[in-house]
């Protein structure tokens, strides 16, 4: 067994090193500072904030969400309260701590996403931008912007463009070729991609024969999604160089692990925070374990390593 | 203290069909809650169901406290079967609970069905002031904490769904023929309440009519509890609030029905 201090947990993901493979998935964790309570969050790989927009967002009416089967449906319509309210409010706290903040960003259309990224790019204390591509374009009648190849080369390199820091693109698992997405992601100029967000989704009450959902229509995630988020970062671990940040499901430190075979670099923890508001703490120590029981120095040597 | 506890079953007593009173005793000392408050209970370490269950304080018992629940589907099902020395995972105390200082001595409380398990914790909080409580119900036997109530020197005004208990009504129709009949339950009151969304719907339109001042403890929803997920959000004058954060309780005249 090794010796718990010889094992190095550390990984790189574009500029930025991380201590650890575990971060926080977005609009999972808030701001950081609901879960200061819970959570050392020096221990953290890196916070992943709520997703930003440059002007607050309202989001969607409720209900928003809906337990299922293992997993919940959300249509929180990513309300947020805008990059310059985060940037005065929420970053000060923020850079108390010795970990990497990623911030999730989206916009409606390529300039709004621009002048986010610019925004945050000049912001200190923010450390690498996450975009958020699955949203919908006002510009093309309100498709997702992540569901077409050609629209997603053109968003994210006009964001790299604008972006000096570490740029992860977050893809949109509603597409029939992830690879391919991952491909785009990476010849625009990502430094990583992450994925999935979540699947869209719908649930009705039989009773009143109504969708459960105000918006009709939400994105799936826990438990459920796993085996569906495990397959797709495989698929873009084979179809990129870059490094791959995986989440979906993930409750344990297993599960986590499962992610780093299947292709990933580093995992994200989402839905889980909410069945318990410290398992990323948890997560971080069952991966620690994992790797003195299996002899493992270093945790970059398990990505990919599924024998296929 | 941690607002992340362990605490053990002392008994999860079947008060009548569906209706369960759980006695719990944490395994460390806890912040004490406000009436209105809730916790959020894993009712089992699995997958299914996957989401923490909100439920309010009902009785706060020097460190030991009190849940009064309804089965109302899988989840309250689990946690109806624990047994004594069980040990249960919860978060809290969590949310704004109702305003305790307030200058008004008289104060009209509204309960729909298990409404009364938060009514109740406040009632006990404001024993000593003027309280009239206003309870519905679904029949005679879901009329609950009757015995306590009167502890505490309440007698609560009574209907039912179907009349085997005090009126057959709705209890929002009750208190506005008491209003009617006295006029000056509306002047110098406070009006709270708790109870099903029609209810308190039915109940804020009749308060801002009368300009009756006073709270409501809505339910949403929830995920995470402490204001992340932004899954619970009601409207409200100033846009959507958070039911687990800015809420549960609210200013009747705050909330867009
Ligand atoms: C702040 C607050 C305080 C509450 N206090 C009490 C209380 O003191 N006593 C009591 O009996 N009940 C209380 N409830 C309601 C209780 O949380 C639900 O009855 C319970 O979550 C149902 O779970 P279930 O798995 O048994 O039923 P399910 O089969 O999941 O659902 C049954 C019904 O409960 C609703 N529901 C399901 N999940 C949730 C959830 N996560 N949050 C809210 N509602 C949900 C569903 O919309 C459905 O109408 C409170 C709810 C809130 C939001
Ligand atoms: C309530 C909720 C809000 C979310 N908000 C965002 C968001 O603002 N931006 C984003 O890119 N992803 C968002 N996500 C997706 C998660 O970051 C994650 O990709 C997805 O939930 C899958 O991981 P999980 O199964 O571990 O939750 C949200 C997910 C949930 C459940
Ligand atoms: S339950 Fe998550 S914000 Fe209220």
């Amino acid at each position: 067994m090794a010796n718990k201090k010889s094992i190095d947990l550390t990984v790189n993901i574009g500029k930025l090193k991380l201590k650890n493979p575990v971060m926080t998935a977005s609009g999972t964790f808030g701001y950081g500072d609901e879960y200061a309570e819970f959570v050392d969050l020096n221990k953290l790989g890196a916070i992943v904030v709520k997703g930003l927009s440059l002007k607050p967002k309202e989001g969607n009416p409720p209900p928003r969400i809906v337990e299922t089967p293992a997993g919940m449906l959300n249509a929180i319509g990513l309300q947020n309260i805008g990059i310059n309210n985060f940037i005065k409010k929420k970053l000060p706290f923020l850079r108390q701590f010795n970990t990497p903040v990623i911030v999730n960003f989206f916009g409606d259309s390529i300039a709004e996403y621009v002048r986010a990224a610019e925004k945050l790019s000049a912001a200190d204390g923010v450390h690498a931008l996450e975009m958020n591509i699955s949203c919908p374009n006002k510009q093309a009648g309100w498709s997702i912007f992540g569901t077409d190849p050609k629209v997603t080369y053109k968003v994210v390199s006009e964001v790299r463009k604008a972006a000096d820091k570490t740029l992860i693109v977050k893809l949109s698992p509603n597409v029939t070729d992830i690879g391919l997405m991952a491909k785009v992601a990476e010849d625009a100029g990502a430094d990583a991609v992450s994925l999935i967000n979540t699947l869209t989704g719908m649930a009705i009450d039989i009773k009143n024969r109504r969708p459960r959902l105000a918006n009709i229509i939400g994105g799936l995630s826990g438990p459920a999604v796993r085996p569906v988020a495990i397959r797709m970062v495989w698929q873009c671990y084979k179809a990129v160089q870059i490094p791959v940040i995986g989440m979906g499901g993930i409750v344990s430190a297993e599960d986590a692990i499962e992610f780093i075979l299947a292709g990933a670099s580093a995992v994200a923890i989402g839905t889980a925070n909410f069945i318990s508001p410290k398992i990323t703490e948890d997560i971080i120590n069952g991966i620690e374990s994992y790797m003195a029981e299996e002899d493992i120095k270093s945790i970059k040597a398990l990505t990919g390593a599924v024998q296929c | 203290m941690n607002r992340l506890f362990q605490a053990s079953v002392i008994n999860n007593e079947k008060l009548v069909k569906d209706h369960y009173l759980l006695t719990l005793h944490p395994l460390e000392k806890i912040k004490k809650p406000k009436p209105g408050n809730f916790f959020m209970v894993a009712v089992n370490k699995g997958l299914d169901p996957l989401l923490r269950r909100p439920i309010s304080i009902h009785r706060w018992l020097d460190g030991d406290f009190q849940l009064l629940y309804r089965v109302a589907g899988k989840g309250t099902s689990i946690l109806s079967r624990n047994k004594p020395g069980d040990i249960l995972e919860i978060l809290g105390p969590l949310g704004r609970g109702f305003p305790l200082n307030i200058k008004s001595e008289n104060i009209i409380l509204v309960a729909g069905g298990l409404g009364i398990a938060p009514i109740f914790a406040l009632a006990e909080s404001l024993a000593g002031k003027n309280l009239s409580l206003f309870y519905g119900a679904r029949t005679k036997t879901e009329v609950l904490c009757t015995r306590e109530l009167n502890t505490i020197g309440v007698d609560p005004v009574i209907s039912t769904d179907d009349g085997s208990l005090g009126g057959k009504d709705n209890i929002v129709n009750v208190l506005k023929r008491h209003v009617t009949r006295n006029p000056s339950l509306v002047t110098d009151h406070v009006l709270y309440a708790c109870g099903p969304g029609p209810m308190l719907k039915a109940l804020s339109m009749f308060a801002i009519k009368y300009k009756l001042k006073g709270h409501i403890a809505l339910e949403q929803n929830m995920a995470c509890g402490l204001g992340t997920c932004l899954g619970c959000v009601v409207k409200t004058s100033k846009g959507y609030k958070r039911v687990c954060k800015e809420g549960p309780v609210f200013s009747i005249e705050e909330i867009v029905w």
